[in-house]
């Protein structure tokens, strides 16, 4: 029995006043499947996220989520939907402690297996900060912050945002270490990133985006490196 | 020597008025960086609601909290979802022109309903009695209660502020409202109950401003300024700070009475210009700006 | 040699300026055609696009919103009644003292309000103006919190009756000429363009170099002189002073606020437009009283929502028009020397 599709994305386009950031992309996750979406900077990635997630406007039915159009339902009615996003560069809030940030992630109240204590098994480390202030953790530690934060609203897909930004290579083994566990409760994931490794390794499914267009798509283990550079460069 | 120490009491204590003008004010400009020049008219509305309601239900001033608070807070919610959320964002001017523009409405608004006529509620016994602290000492009843509730409110806000979900929700709002929005909460409900929290207090504040003295359409401006002094001498972002700004504010208003009726006002502002001078980020401030 | 040219004036700003000289040519002669009352009537109107062009240039421009604006209104005032009744100064030279010294204490004003941001930095200023109000109900001499009447003597040292009113008269347009003049010379001058750098990222013009808190102060300054002497003149006209008529808020700053709005903000034609909306208003609902000062805060409110950038505002978007030459356009002088034409970089 095929899994059944938990988000489509048909010909969705986005634009940023009058230019243009997405042109007709199109792309499908199934339920418990790992999707990783590269190219290179100024590619649409982080477009196709925030239009996912619901920050921009689309059509309705160019993203259909759980069998409902959502392509303009605004961000915080998608979250309650069960999408949940890891945002680029992690934008904890500031003001509040590692536990309140979680705890503010968690605010929906929306049923499942997440909870506080299991984001502390899942990310031991934070157990032990969860009272200092946010922005005094490592990079590393605040990536930990913001996908705890993410699961917390219990959500069926998680959109993680180029977690490996600006972070040690150890830090980003370690981290996607942690995502077998996380897919292993049911979870569907896409991951953006622009380091090229971790997202094959860590995905089914790969599209790579050039210029706001899906240059390639297909199984992570089918895909040569010629084909992904050519895609990923527009060569 | 006695005198004195009577007289910067009862500073101390409409201090604790001035901290409850002023907290409703820090509370909005804390979550959404909006300052409401209307926050003193809104004051003066509230004592004009809660006139309404003792007279037309017969009850005292300050069982008609009951009833002014809730209401209070419904209007500040629809204020600012109806109009004041249309303002928010990087231009200071619109925020500032039409809270402006809201002050002239309600005072003018409250003018013609009401006459120029300065009123005043009647909470009964209390307002007179007094207690007797010994060695000549005396606080009055009713300055004592107000003193307690806006000790009492401080800390709730503060409460509400580092101890709920809701205050969560304002912080990480005030921070990010982009990303606060990825966490499920809707940036114009959450502004909207923040504004109606800080009519609550307003309310509270407008009752018993209108218990202790004489009110009419147009003193709200001056509730303004002393809220906002207060705020300014105690420290953006510190409740407490706030509290202690109203108390400064209420026992150089004192001094400057004793000295000479006409200069009760004056040492007041001049107080402020002097922490503004040597001390501009406040006594004890919390954030920056 | 430069391989470009600035150029500011289009077609609108050259008729706009043949239509300014005109107007100001027949409003100089107005004491020829107009009777007791016009000419009253349009030095009100005068002082009032001169406020309203001031503080649109303080709040528009240089992106300091002050509400206490009548601290120097009063201040001008009380001058003026101080030198000519203590010190027994001739009015007409007390005028431009009181200018002058509007100047001088905006200086100290300035430092410390400077302290305070934003919407802060609007009620720090209404603070100063209430200081300023309750300083001068103290002044005795002056009449104290109830005020006090020009002495005769020194009403009729202007001239007779008629005299005084041609006299206050002109110095009304004059002093309105002044100031616009100033703005505008202002405006073109490199102050300007560091003003318009300011307005649209005060971040970036720092930055580049742009000493924001000096433009600022230039600014500030520049205001409190030009208010303090339309202040002056105002009340020589009423020959009646007292705190709460020269420090009132309503009178200075709030109508003065609606008018910036309604003719449109951050623009010279702006205060032009809204005084004359205004004074049609006031003509035919003054009589409303308080009413009428609601209306007005909710066609402020209205105004700020829907059309921010007010009457001028839109129509000079909609044709692209500006009455005065203060758009900068860049002008590229390309070999074959035929000129052509660049965007407009907008006005200001």
């Amino acid at each position: 029995m095929a899994p059944r599709e938990l988000l489509k994305v048909s010909n969705l386009d986005a634009h940023y006043g009058d230019f243009q950031a997405l042109f007709g992309v199109s792309l499908s996750v199934a339920a418990g499947q790992v999707v990783a979406v590269i190219g290179a900077n100024g590619a649409g990635k982080s477009t196709l996220l925030r239009s996912i997630a619901g920050l921009m406007p689309a059509r309705p039915d160019a993203i259909v989520f759980d069998g409902a159009p959502i392509g303009d339902t605004p961000a915080y009615r998608v979250v309650a939907r069960g999408v949940a996003v890891v945002p680029e560069g992690r934008r904890l809030f500031p003001s509040l402690s590692v536990e309140e940030n979680l705890l503010v992630g968690g605010q929906l109240g929306r049923p499942g297996p997440w909870t506080l204590q299991r984001v502390y098994d899942l990310f031991p480390v934070l157990a032990e900060r969860r009272n200092q202030p946010a922005p005094s953790l490592s990079g590393g530690q605040q990536q930990m912050v913001a996908i705890g934060r993410a699961l917390m609203s219990n959500p069926k897909l998680l959109l993680c945002d180029e977690i490996s930004l600006g972070l040690a290579p150890i830090v980003v083994r370690d981290i996607y270490a942690r995502l077998p566990a996380i897919v292993a409760e049911g979870l569907s994931l896409v991951i953006v990133e622009q380091d090229i490794v971790q997202a094959l390794h860590a995905a089914s499914h790969v599209y790579c985006l050039q210029e706001g267009r899906v240059a390639l798509s297909g199984a992570a283990g089918s895909l040569t490196r010629q084909a992904i550079s050519a895609a990923y460069f527009g060569m | 020597m006695m005198e004195w120490l009577n007289i910067i009491l009862q500073g101390v204590l409409v201090g604790g008025l001035y901290a409850m003008f002023a907290a409703g004010l820090s509370l909005i400009f804390g979550v959404m960086r909006l300052v409401n020049i209307a926050h003193g008219d809104l004051i003066v509305l509230a004592a004009y609601v809660a006139l309404v309601v003792t007279t037309g239900l017969g009850i005292n001033p300050l069982v008609s909290l009951l009833v002014v608070v809730p209401l209070m807070a419904l209007i500040g919610y629809a204020l600012q979802r109806g109009i004041l959320n249309q303002t928010l964002g990087p231009d200071l001017l619109p925020p500032l022109l039409v809270t402006f523009g809201l002050s002239v409405i309600i005072q003018n608004g409250l003018l013609e309903l009401f006459t120029a006529d300065s009123r005043k509620l009647q909470a009964g016994a209390i307002e007179v009695s007094s207690i007797n602290l010994g060695g000549g000492l005396a606080i009055g009843t009713l300055p004592l209660i107000q003193f307690i509730v806006a000790i009492a409110v401080i800390a709730a806000l503060q409460l509400i502020f580092y101890r709920t979900a809701l205050g969560r929700a304002f912080r990480a709002t005030s921070d990010e409202p982009a990303v606060a929005q990825l966490v499920g909460l809707d940036n114009r409900h959450v502004f909207a109950l923040a504004m109606a929290l800080s009519l609550a207090v307003v309310a509270i504040a407008g009752v018993f401003l209108a218990v202790r003295a004489n009110f009419d359409p147009a003193i709200g401006p001056a509730r303004l300024i002393f809220g906002f002094e207060a705020v300014i001498m105690g420290g953006l972002g510190s409740m407490w700070g706030t509290l202690a700004g109203g108390i400064i504010l209420g026992v150089a208003q004192a001094i400057g009475a004793q000295i000479d009726p006409g200069w009760q006002l004056l040492a007041g502002h001049i107080a402020f210009l002097i922490v503004l001078a040597i001390r501009p980020e406040g006594l004890f401030p919390k954030v920056q700006g | 040699m430069s391989a470009f040219r600035v150029e500011h004036a289009t077609r609108s700003s050259r008729i706009g300026l043949v239509v300014f000289a005109v107007l100001l040519a027949v409003l100089a002669a107005a004491p020829l055609w107009g009777g007791r009352q016009d000419l009253r009537l349009l030095a009100e109107i005068y002082a009032y696009v001169a406020l309203a062009s001031l503080w649109n240039l303080l709040a528009g421009y240089a992106g300091l919103v002050s509400v206490g604006q009548q601290a120097y209104v009063g201040l001008g005032a009380y001058v003026l009644f101080g030198l000519t009744i203590v010190a027994g100064v001739h009015p007409l030279i007390a005028i431009p003292i009181a200018g002058l010294l509007g100047a001088i204490v905006a200086i100290p004003v300035a430092a410390l309000m400077f302290r305070l941001r934003g919407h802060y930095f609007a009620i720090g200023t209404w603070v100063v103006a209430e200081v300023f109000r309750l300083l001068a109900s103290q002044i005795s001499a002056l009449g104290g919190g109830s005020g006090i009447s020009l002495p005769i003597g020194i009403v009729t040292s202007i001239g007779s009756r008629q005299e005084r009113e041609f006299i206050i008269y002109w110095l009304a347009l004059a002093i309105l000429v002044a100031v616009l003049v100033a703005i505008f010379v202002l405006l073109r001058s490199r102050y300007g363009l560091a003003l318009t750098a300011i307005r649209d990222n005060e971040l970036a013009a720092r930055s580049n170099g742009v000493d924001v808190t000096r433009v600022k102060l230039v600014v500030y300054v520049m205001t409190a002189l030009g208010t303090a002497l339309v202040g002056a003149l105002i009340f020589l006209q009423k020959l009646r002073i007292s705190p709460d008529t020269a420090f009132s808020v309503n009178d200075w700053t709030a109508f003065v606020i609606f008018i910036t709005v309604i003719g449109g903000i951050g623009r010279v034609e702006g205060p032009i437009i809204g005084t004359i909306v205004f004074f049609i208003l006031r003509q035919t609902l003054a009589d409303l009283g308080s009413l009428y000062l609601l209306m007005l805060g909710v066609v402020a409110i209205a105004i700020m929502l829907k059309a921010p950038k007010g009457i001028w505002g839109l129509v000079a978007d909609r044709f692209g028009w500006q009455l005065l030459p203060l758009e900068r356009r860049l002008t590229m002088a390309d070999p074959a020397g035929s000129g052509a034409k660049a965007r407009p970089s907008g006005q200001g």
